[in-house]
């Protein structure tokens, strides 16, 4: 890498350059080190994307298996249960998306109101917990509160809501707030630290101005509080969006059954289920390039939509 | 801070509505948060025949304490503890000086390779090969069915490498530039300037990395789940619960079983187990981890 880079890149004379490289040589081992590092373990699976265009066997590695062109992706996109994966995967990612964001400002807003620090500081560390538990204990729970003898069924039975207990997860159209209600509870804590910050970064000023023009508590909210924070919102919106196909995964493969099926999976269950227990490693990383291809794509338009709007950029 | 503004005023009447409805929704929210974990420690103490009656709420009905016993009696679950714990450790040690020492280097201002490594790395928190790929590569190294997927693989993590970075920019140079005055070379002020400076984001990131590997079983799956002796504990909390969702139709018949222990209460004591080393460290780190989200948000 030193090689190339010689004073042309670098722009200072050749000898002033061997003296830096002659100080900064512990630094340079170590970039050797991490480069080399993520060449093998971030880079080099990007060359397995090749195995998506043949007609990969194990035993004829990448080099020598038979090149197929875009076979698979014929493939997959005929497979009416890879076009139903999308869709869930898309229609749970934004569903989750919106529901967790304005819950966590909802949160943030309502949290910044309450008098008293003490008090503040119980609900602030409460509402972090269930951030910390892993979607395996989290699902446990939904298993617990949801099922037919759950407190969920119990409250619903006894303010005459139902008249028998509903079987959650064995009915697709409860699939979707299922896990929508998952992720908020799990992550509105969570999420709202960052409004939390921005709230508090609001000139205390606005507020005094504000009450001095005669606002009540809603006035605030929603003349000060609100604009003051809508760079973070609209920056953090525009980040998850690009992140909106890797949402799921873990939830909807625990909580998933066979009744529920045509909503639950995901294109990461699709393709872990062609990919390593079906073996087919050619349709598996064809399904994972296209989610790769959406997602960079979804990030590259959002930065672009940051930039238009006058935002910060991404990168 | 906002608060003191308001306390000369008298409260309005939306003011006393808005007060009313913010302490029913924080109550609100504090019972759904707090709720299911508590209900599953009740469950936990309480004798397991029993428990399927359903009626538990906050308390135990009937106390026991069986179903710990069955726990730590139970060897892949005490197996899985162990390698939790194990992977805990190494991993978030590993990760934490792997990401310190690259976010030293690509953080020294005048170093030559400073933008292209920090880019380098940027790049990869977007662009990653997907499933496949990285399975296959991680068999070809043999790291599957060993204790090495867990913590090798993921040492260096784009995302914390860039929190503690944001961290070290934010120290002045004036350190660095005296400690080389006096000969210092760059192991010495990374060991013995930057670092302890840099205490606060060092606990921030091995929260995070701590926590992350504490929660993990989809590796575990993928890549060991032919090695009994490397599952860990959230991996077979996850069997557990799998055999207490496929057995929950056959309750009536647990119920003539002798046994007062059954799968939900096993599954509530192993659950509290696994959380319960997390909610005792998580409150007292709080000050860290909103340090580290809000550095975090600072990009690029």
């Amino acid at each position: 890498m030193a090689q190339q880079k010689k004073s042309s890149l670098l722009g200072m004379p050749k000898d002033e350059f061997i003296k830096q490289v002659k100080r900064q040589w512990v630094l340079i081992v170590w970039s050797l080190f991490f480069f080399a590092y993520g060449i093998l373990f971030c880079y080099a699976p990007l060359v397995g994307w090749l195995m998506g265009f043949q007609q990969y066997k194990p035993k004829d590695g990448i080099l020598h298996s038979k090149w197929i062109g875009l076979a698979k992706f014929k493939a997959l996109f005929s497979d009416a249960t890879y076009i139903r994966v999308i869709r869930n995967t898309l229609a749970m990612g934004v569903i989750n998306l919106i529901a967790t964001t304005i819950m966590a400002i909802l949160f943030a807003i309502l949290l910044n109101e309450i008098k008293g620090m003490r008090k503040k500081k119980v609900v602030q560390t409460i509402s972090y917990l269930p951030h910390f538990l892993s979607w395996i204990i989290v699902t446990g729970i939904l298993h617990d509160a949801l099922s037919g003898a759950g407190i969920v069924n119990e409250l619903l039975t006894k303010f005459h809501l139902v008249s028998q207990p509903i079987n959650f997860f064995a009915h697709e159209k409860y699939f979707w707030p299922i896990v929508a209600f998952a992720n908020v509870w799990k992550e509105t804590g969570w999420n709202a630290i960052i409004y939390l910050s921005a709230i508090t970064a609001i000139d205390p000023a606005l507020y005094e101005a504000a009450a001095i023009d005669g606002a009540g508590r809603w006035d605030k909210i929603r003349y000060v509080t609100i604009p003051g924070i809508k760079s973070t919102i609209i920056i953090l919106l525009i980040m998850n969006v690009g992140n909106v196909l890797n949402a799921g995964f873990e939830i909807q493969y625990l909580l998933g059954n066979g009744l529920v099926q045509k909503v639950s999976q995901t294109i990461d269950i699709y393709v872990l289920k062609w990919g390593i227990s079906q073996m087919d490693y050619s349709l598996g990383t064809a399904a994972g390039i296209f989610k790769s291809a959406v997602s960079i794509v979804l990030i590259l338009i959002c930065n672009e939509v940051a930039k238009r709007h006058g935002e910060e950029r991404l990168f | 801070m906002s608060n003191t503004i308001n306390k000369k005023k008298k409260l309005s009447k939306a003011d006393i509505a808005f007060y009313t409805f913010n302490s029913i929704f924080m109550t609100l929210f504090v019972v759904v948060t707090l709720y299911p974990v508590l209900n599953t420690l009740a469950i936990s103490f309480n004798d397991g025949l029993d428990a399927l009656r359903g009626g538990i709420y906050l308390l135990p009905r009937k106390f026991s304490v069986k179903n710990y016993i069955t726990v730590f009696n139970k060897d892949d679950l005490l197996v899985g503890a162990y390698i939790s714990v194990a992977r805990t450790v190494v991993g978030t040690a590993l990760s934490l000086v792997a990401c310190a020492i690259l976010a030293f280097i690509v953080s020294r201002k005048n170093f030559l390779f400073a933008k292209p490594l920090s880019l380098f790395w940027v790049i990869t928190m977007y662009v990653n090969g997907g499933m496949i790929p990285v399975f296959l590569l991680y068999k070809g190294l043999h790291l599957t069915n060993s204790f090495w997927v867990y913590v090798i693989p993921g040492m260096v993590s784009a995302f914390n490498m860039l929190v503690i970075r944001t961290y070290m920019n934010g120290i002045p140079n004036s350190f660095e530039e005296s400690a080389q005055l006096d000969g210092a070379g760059y192991t010495t002020i990374f060991l013995n300037i930057i670092s302890p400076l840099c205490k606060p984001v060092y606990a921030t990131v091995a929260l995070f990395v701590a926590v992350y590997q504490w929660n993990s079983w989809f590796d575990v799956m993928l890549y060991n789940r032919m090695s009994d002796k490397l599952t860990t504990l959230q991996y077979e909390l996850m069997k557990l619960l799998a055999s207490v969702t496929s057995q929950s139709t056959s309750a009536q018949s647990m119920k003539n079983s002798t046994s007062s222990i059954t799968p939900t209460s096993i599954r509530a004591a192993a659950s509290i187990v696994t959380m319960l080393p997390i909610i005792c460290v998580y409150p007292f780190l709080q000050q860290y981890f909103v340090s580290g989200l809000t550095l975090g948000g600072v990009k690029e």
